[in-house]
């Protein structure tokens, strides 16, 4: 039997972008030391193999689901009970393994659950997950020995003698764990995308009823994948479970479940690194943004709606398409445009963002009786007819200027995308 | 008796309060294919701007007027956001109403703030609508509005009062329901709107604008939404989570009744009322059951909150178990045509 030398040439820039991660998730805790950010970093690397596990769904098989976090939730779940044993001699499970139990959970809930769910598929899927999380969310409140009812299931990760000083005390200890589990659950869902399964989950994506007419089962296709995604889910439940050190139903809750979604399709969902700017946005949202104003979730829907109609492809969309005009040495003369665009845009947001800012002082500030209202370090008063005329012009003068620039720029945008579409034609030509 | 008559009466009304929701999500569903996250929030927003108007020109008025508010808001959406979106599928759209159900909830506690606010009935529904009276000796009577406190206090009789909201909320609902019907079914924009859903090139060819169509359809929707908004708002309670209560349920009664199906649809939101209903008034749980059976639990298991969970306490997860057994033994839904 003759071999077959197939000639594969080494795909030199994917091993740079994985070794770029895996150096950003070493370096990252060197750069930013400071408790706060080392919290911070966790939850992003949490974050995203939840966001990558949705992704799956949403992105690669077109699923839309609205309950992710019940398997997400249920992982954290497990996983703390199993803390729970292993702290007390029950259960010999070293502290490091934790976060599979919760993975190993996710995989059964999403095998029990997802039997139901992917035997439908496009909007009927969507409601039925959304069904189903209900259902979860409902049972957590109901059964308190296992989730604990109000106050939650907490734990102690600190378990017995240190292990080679790894005591998983330290929150930088449990932050290169999960940095750890976070590079290879991200390489193997993107080696995922790469099997013959995910590549079959493309297919049931954009057509179903050719992928039954060549012999696959869409509904196997996705089952198998609901119950992939849902380990991977599950894995980041457990992480949470360790971070934490405790799980309230909450994590289990339909919010939960939303902002997955949410910040999936805010990074982009139609490319494997979407996902993960999605995540460090949302972890930014959640713990900074909230702190910075009250009206964040209003600011959050208002982005997701001008996103959805303007960006579909999301963040990474957005950067896949300035990449492609510098690839071709174009992004010079759409500079100046950028520079206008975001200026005004910033003009219009200030404006808009101090009238919200002033109705929210006016209704929710006023009854708790709290200071003056400043907005971008200028004081307003919202009793006043001047803020208000202020605030208005401003937001009115934003946006005529915004108009302007915006046609400008799609001139301009439009010229470059035409330049590099001739270019590459006359490369084909020749 | 009385409390089988009382709990059927309640557990029809709020069905029909679910079915005045979710005809105009399957209405929305079933004419464009969008499924309308936002559905339940603009009930929300009937409620809030029903009470703002009631507060000013009455109840009466407001009825007419909160809706129809309701009704240009979503069709100012459907022609802002939805029909740029049209082309791209059904998963942008649904994104598009799910982004905009965030934004209602925020924007409906920016402006009437975050506490529940007193939304009262108008003075002609605020009593009872009749009381069945019991008696030991006579069985049952039925007096129309409230009955006179010596009948109540006499020994042996039993007054339960219906209230007049809900009578309201049953009569308005089976109206829409005749109107709905008949609009579909017997009127030129019933077939132009049919038309427009199966063949809008050929709909469009014969000189209907069937984006505006589209418009009207949506916006007709949510002004069924609004309507429930201020009835169900005036009759339960007007606040921020109203959405979120009913959101999910009206979901699960559109796959249940079988997506798209209008008839479907009203027999899902009956089942799903009068279950409901029914199983917040049994005290009754699965170790009493057990017990019952001649099984005696241990001590253990005796403590197990799932044994000592009672029917009323699981009422709120019925429609979501229903929802798991229909999918299971008929995955088209009760009165579903297609799968899918």
């Amino acid at each position: 039997m003759a071999l077959v030398f197939r000639y594969r040439p080494r795909n030199v820039a994917r091993g740079l972008v994985w070794g770029l991660f895996a150096l950003l998730l070493a370096v990252a805790p060197l750069l930013f030391g400071s408790g706060l950010s080392l919290t911070l970093l966790s939850q992003m690397g949490i974050a995203i193999i939840a966001c990558l596990s949705y992704n799956m769904l949403l992105g690669q098989g077109g699923m839309l689901s609205f309950g992710h976090a019940v398997y997400s939730g249920l992982g954290a779940y497990l996983a703390i009970h199993a803390l729970n044993r292993a702290a007390d001699g029950q259960l010999p499970l070293p502290v490091s393994l934790v976060p599979l139990v919760g993975a190993l959970a996710g995989i059964g809930v999403a095998l029990l659950l997802g039997f139901v769910t992917t035997r439908k598929s496009g909007t009927p899927f969507a409601m039925i997950t959304l069904g189903l999380a209900e259902l979860v969310f409902a049972m957590s409140l109901m059964v308190p020995e296992f989730f604990g009812g109000e106050a939650g299931v907490a734990a102690d990760r600190v378990i017995g003698a240190p292990v080679a000083g790894i005591s998983f005390g330290p929150q930088i200890q449990v932050y290169a764990l999960i940095a750890l589990y976070t590079f290879f659950a991200t390489a193997a869902m993107f080696a995922f995308t790469r099997t013959p399964l995910g590549r079959m989950l493309n297919a049931v994506r954009d057509n179903p009823e050719r992928v039954g007419y060549i012999g696959y089962d869409a509904q196997r296709v996705r089952y198998l994948t609901f119950v992939i995604a849902g380990g991977f889910a599950g894995l980041s439940g457990g992480l949470h479970a360790l971070n934490f050190e405790i799980v309230t139903a909450e994590v289990v809750g339909l919010q939960r479940s939303g902002a997955y979604l949410l910040f999936t399709f805010l990074g982009g969902a139609g490319f494997f690194f979407g996902p993960i700017l999605g995540a460090v946005l949302m972890v930014l949202a959640f713990v900074l943004f909230s702190e910075f104003t009250q009206a964040w979730l209003l600011y959050l829907g208002l982005v997701f709606l001008i996103m959805v109609m303007y960006a579909p492809g999301g963040l990474a969309g957005l950067v896949m398409m300035n990449l492609r005009v510098a690839a071709y040495g174009r992004l010079r003369p759409l500079w100046p445009a950028y520079l206008a665009l975001a200026g005004t845009a910033l003009t219009v947001l200030a404006g808009v963002g101090a009238m919200i800012e002033m109705v929210y002082h006016l209704r929710l500030d006023a009854a708790l009786g709290s200071g003056p209202l400043r907005y971008l370090g200028v004081p307003l008063e919202p009793h006043g007819v001047d803020s208000w005329c202020g605030a208005v012009l401003v937001a009115l003068a934003g946006l005529g200027l915004f108009e302007l620039t915006r046609r400008e720029f799609a001139r301009r945008w439009g010229a470059v995308q035409q330049e590099i579409a001739h270019e590459i034609r006359q490369k084909e030509a020749s | 008796m009385e409390f089988f008559t009382l709990s059927m009466l309640n557990g029809l009304s709020y069905g029909l309060l679910l079915f005045m929701l979710s005809s105009g999500l399957t209405l929305i569903f079933s004419l464009m294919g969008v499924l309308n996250f936002a559905h339940a929030s603009f009930y929300m927003l009937g409620a809030y701007l029903g009470y703002t108007i009631a507060k000013g020109v009455g109840f009466w008025p407001a009825l007419v007027l909160a809706p129809l508010a309701v009704g240009v808001l979503g069709a100012l959406f459907e022609r802002a956001c939805l029909r740029r979106l049209h082309r791209h599928g059904h998963v942008p759209e649904l994104l598009v109403t799910f982004g905009l159900s965030y934004v209602i909830l925020e924007v409906v506690q920016l402006l009437w703030g975050r506490v529940a606010l007193d939304f009262q009935p108008p003075a002609a529904l605020r009593g009872p609508a009749f009381t069945l009276v019991a008696t030991a000796g006579e069985g049952l009577q039925l007096l129309w509005g409230a009955a006179p406190a010596a009948l109540c206090s006499a020994a042996g009789a039993v007054c339960s009062p219906f209230p007049a909201t809900r009578g309201f909320m049953m009569l308005v609902a089976l109206l829409m329901l005749l109107a709905l019907w008949l609009l579909i079914t017997r009127t030129r924009v019933g077939l132009v709107i049919q038309a427009a859903l199966t063949h809008p090139e050929m709909a469009e060819a014969l000189g209907h604008n069937v984006p505006r169509v589209f418009m009207g359809v949506f916006g007709a929707g949510a002004a069924l939404a609004g309507l429930a908004g201020v009835i169900g708002g005036s009759t339960f309670v007007t606040e921020p989570a109203m959405a979120a209560t009913v959101g999910s349920v009206i979901f699960v009664v559109v796959v249940v009744g079988g997506m798209g199906s209008l008839p479907g649809a009203f027999v899902a939101s009956l089942l799903i009322g009068v279950l409901q209903t029914f199983a917040v008034a049994v005290d009754y749980s699965l170790g009493a059951l057990l017990r019952s059976l001649g099984l005696e639990v241990g001590p253990a298991a005796a403590g197990n909150s799932l044994l000592r969970l009672t029917v009323s306490q699981v009422a709120p997860i019925l429609p979501y178990l229903l929802l798991v057994l229909v999918l299971i033994f008929r995955p088209r839904g009760l009165l579903g045509t297609r799968e899918g």
